[in-house]
């Protein structure tokens, strides 16, 4: 019986520990990460914001979070019910499940995968079923029309994120988020060798999760909310948050790739002291607050600009630049030897 | 049968499941959590499709528009591209030029397919 | 060992019960849905024999985009599914015939293998340098050099079917105003603005 729970329950029981604490720690975040898009747009046209409900409006989520729960579920008449309640299901499962291979901070993942980044790409592919299932089974044209379009505009902005993805892979020789980030400690974060690739990733991470300018496909004024508009109480309520966990789950992904993840800028003693995962939500949450102010400040870009964008510009240029970084990596015999990356962090095969 | 490397293996992948598990959980119960709480009114304005106000015009099913499908043709023999991509990245140390080459032709071929597509006026939308 | 062999078990039955449903579901929808859980169950299963780069790019490549593709045919096309079943009871000699044909072939292939020995070109194909490299860099390591005329000739495969996705599907619609960006930028001043000078009282 002892050996029952040392050996089986104990390690599960851990286990699930674990992946509660990181999944309450991200919906936390996500959480306010809401909260701070709502401040960060409300200053930016000068208002305030919420600020009703509790000391600066800290409350309101858990707030907007109760008074979903406590809505009628609206369901339209002439649906295909199984497919109307898998959508949200999978969006907001897929978004947390995603977060099964971000190393938060040294050694604090849930799953070091060896292909933890073809994990994330198919996370993300897969994305796009739940917008596609969402406005099919609407039995409605708005919703519809926007879940295709909204399908098409994530489809095309993948490949170049995958095209990004392979830039940075050359400069570290494996597939583990953990290397990637080592990689970085020993040489130099990648946004600096890599800097327009960084660019096309941001933007591509903006279009990908249908964040304003690419957010057609469910924008206000003129689809209101595409997709998701005959959703209501908690299906909507987990679209909603499974968007926003997918944002923040590719502004880390970012940091883990260009900025070094929990490392900090400079290896010096005071920065040494501050533990990696406080570097590792600064960062991300700097992303987001970039991703927040793009919402406030930049018009939309109508869809056929957006496809423009992803497939005549993006595309070429992150091609060009997986041949342009793979014949300086091999000209300037830059390659990193990964056997030796992995025998320096101990990590096994 | 099973070689350590195969175990260590599957052991990294049961976390993933067990996460998979517990976020269809918590989906399910936030899903549920309304059918108790509240009671549904059903009511023909609220269950009818939204239209700005007005009753649905005609079928929701519209015309099929080929570009949604020539765009998932594209994106998949783009994400193939990419799919080879990630074993060649991975392992150009171990390769080198000759490595190197054979993949710059690969996206060359691919490329004249893509200036083929540009040219034809494929990319064009609306 | 005895979690694997469960593991095994339980992925390759949904596996197969999936994609019976593929096949017995009256949706279309519903069809690629069971088809997509066939997919990732056949992921769970490469994971199992230890190819986690193959499983990553199934879920990648066919749930990712082939079963996208199938969604938006499905989905916008109106298939009116009764009509579509009415002949399925004419059909079921020849499709069962069709069905033990394959499975001959199946058997042939691997009792071949397990029989007969390994035939020398079989068993002197190249193996990855050292066992402790991941599975991943070892695949690259073998495809872009070894293999590298079944690697082009799979590029070669890709653009045949860019171009016939195109030749098969483009239809130019006549009278459309696109937007040129660059003739929009190239614009000066004196394109855009006519200073004239009026005198009062009169119009230009």
């Amino acid at each position: 019986m002892l050996e029952l729970w040392n050996d089986l329950l104990w390690p599960l029981l851990w286990q699930v520990i674990l992946i509660l604490a990181l999944t309450v720690g991200v919906l936390l975040y996500v959480a306010y990460a809401v909260y701070a898009d709502r401040k960060i747009w409300a200053a930016v046209q000068l208002r305030r914001g919420p600020n009703v409900v509790g000391p600066f409006g800290l409350f309101q989520l858990f707030a907007d979070f109760g008074k979903n729960l406590i809505k009628e579920v609206i369901v339209p008449a002439g649906v295909n019910k199984g497919i109307f309640f898998i959508a949200p299901m999978l969006t907001f499962v897929l978004a947390v499940v995603g977060w099964a291979v971000i190393p938060v901070a040294d050694g604090m993942v849930v799953a070091d995968l060896n292909v933890g980044i073809l994990y994330i790409f198919a996370i993300s592919s897969m994305g796009v079923y739940g917008i596609i299932m969402a406005g099919w089974a609407s039995n409605s044209k708005y919703p519809f029309l926007g879940g295709m379009r909204a399908a098409a505009q994530m489809v095309s902005y993948e490949v170049s994120i995958g095209l990004v993805i392979v830039t940075v892979l050359m400069c570290v020789g494996s597939l583990n988020l953990t290397e990637i980030v080592y990689a970085q400690a020993e040489g130099v974060w990648f946004f600096i060798p890599l800097f327009p690739m960084f660019v096309v990733y941001f933007i591509s991470l903006l279009a990908e999760t249908n964040r304003p300018p690419f957010d057609l496909p469910e924008s206000e004024s003129e689809l209101v909310a595409g997709y998701q508009v005959e959703y209501s109480s908690t299906p909507y309520l987990l679209f909603m948050i499974g968007e926003y966990i997918n944002i923040v789950l590719l502004c880390s992904l970012c940091t883990v790739l260009f900025f070094g993840g929990w490392l900090p800028p400079l290896d010096i003693a005071p920065l040494n002291w501050i533990p990696g995962l406080v570097w590792f939500v600064l960062k991300t949450s700097f992303f987001f607050f970039l991703v927040s102010m793009v919402k406030a400040m930049v018009p939309r870009y109508r869809y056929d600009q957006l496809m423009r964008l992803g497939w005549k510009v993006f595309l070429p240029l992150s091609l060009l630049w997986v041949a342009i970084t793979g014949g300086v990596l091999i000209a300037f015999d830059l390659l990193p030897d990964p056997v030796a990356v992995s025998a320096a962090t101990g990590a096994g095969l | 049968m099973l070689t350590p490397e195969m175990d260590a293996l599957l052991s990294e992948y049961f976390p993933v499941l067990l996460f998979l598990v517990i976020a269809t959980v918590l989906g399910l119960v936030l899903m549920v959590v309304p059918l108790v709480l509240t009671e549904a009114k059903p009511d023909p304005e609220k269950n009818s499709a939204y239209e700005c106000g007005f009753g649905a015009f005609d079928d929701a099913r519209t015309r099929f528009d080929v570009r949604f499908y020539l765009v998932a043709i594209l994106f998949i023999i783009f994400d193939l591209e990419v799919a080879f991509l990630f074993p060649w990245a991975v392992a150009l140390g171990d390769i080198g030029i000759f490595g190197f080459w054979s993949m710059m032709v690969f996206l060359g071929i691919l490329t004249i397919g893509f200036i083929y597509e540009w040219k034809k006026g494929a990319l064009e939308w609306e | 060992m005895m979690v694997a062999t469960t593991a095994f078990y339980v992925f390759a039955a949904i596996t197969i019960a999936a994609a019976f449903m593929v096949i017995a579901a009256r949706n279309p929808v519903h069809s690629v849905l069971y088809l997509i859980l066939a997919f990732f169950n056949a992921a769970a299963l490469f994971v199992l024999i230890g190819a986690e780069f193959l499983a990553m790019i199934l879920v990648i490549v066919y749930v990712g985009a082939v079963a996208v593709l199938f969604m938006f045919v499905v989905m916008m096309l109106d298939i009116n599914f009764t009509e579509l079943r009415e002949g399925v009871l004419q059909y079921l000699p020849i499709g069962a015939l069709v069905g033990v044909i394959l499975v001959v072939e199946v058997l042939l292939v691997v009792g071949g293998i397990a029989v007969g020995p390994l035939s020398p070109d079989v068993a002197a194909a190249p193996a990855p340098m050292s066992s402790d490299v991941e599975n991943t860099r070892a695949l690259g390591q073998l495809l872009y050099t070894q293999y590298i005329y079944f690697f082009q000739i799979a590029g070669l495969i890709l653009l045949v079917a860019m171009i016939g996705a195109i030749v098969l599907t483009l239809r130019q619609r006549e009278g459309v105003r696109k937007q040129s960006i660059a003739a929009q930028n190239a614009r000066t001043r004196e394109d855009a603005v006519e200073l004239v000078d009026i005198k009062p009282g009169s119009g230009i």
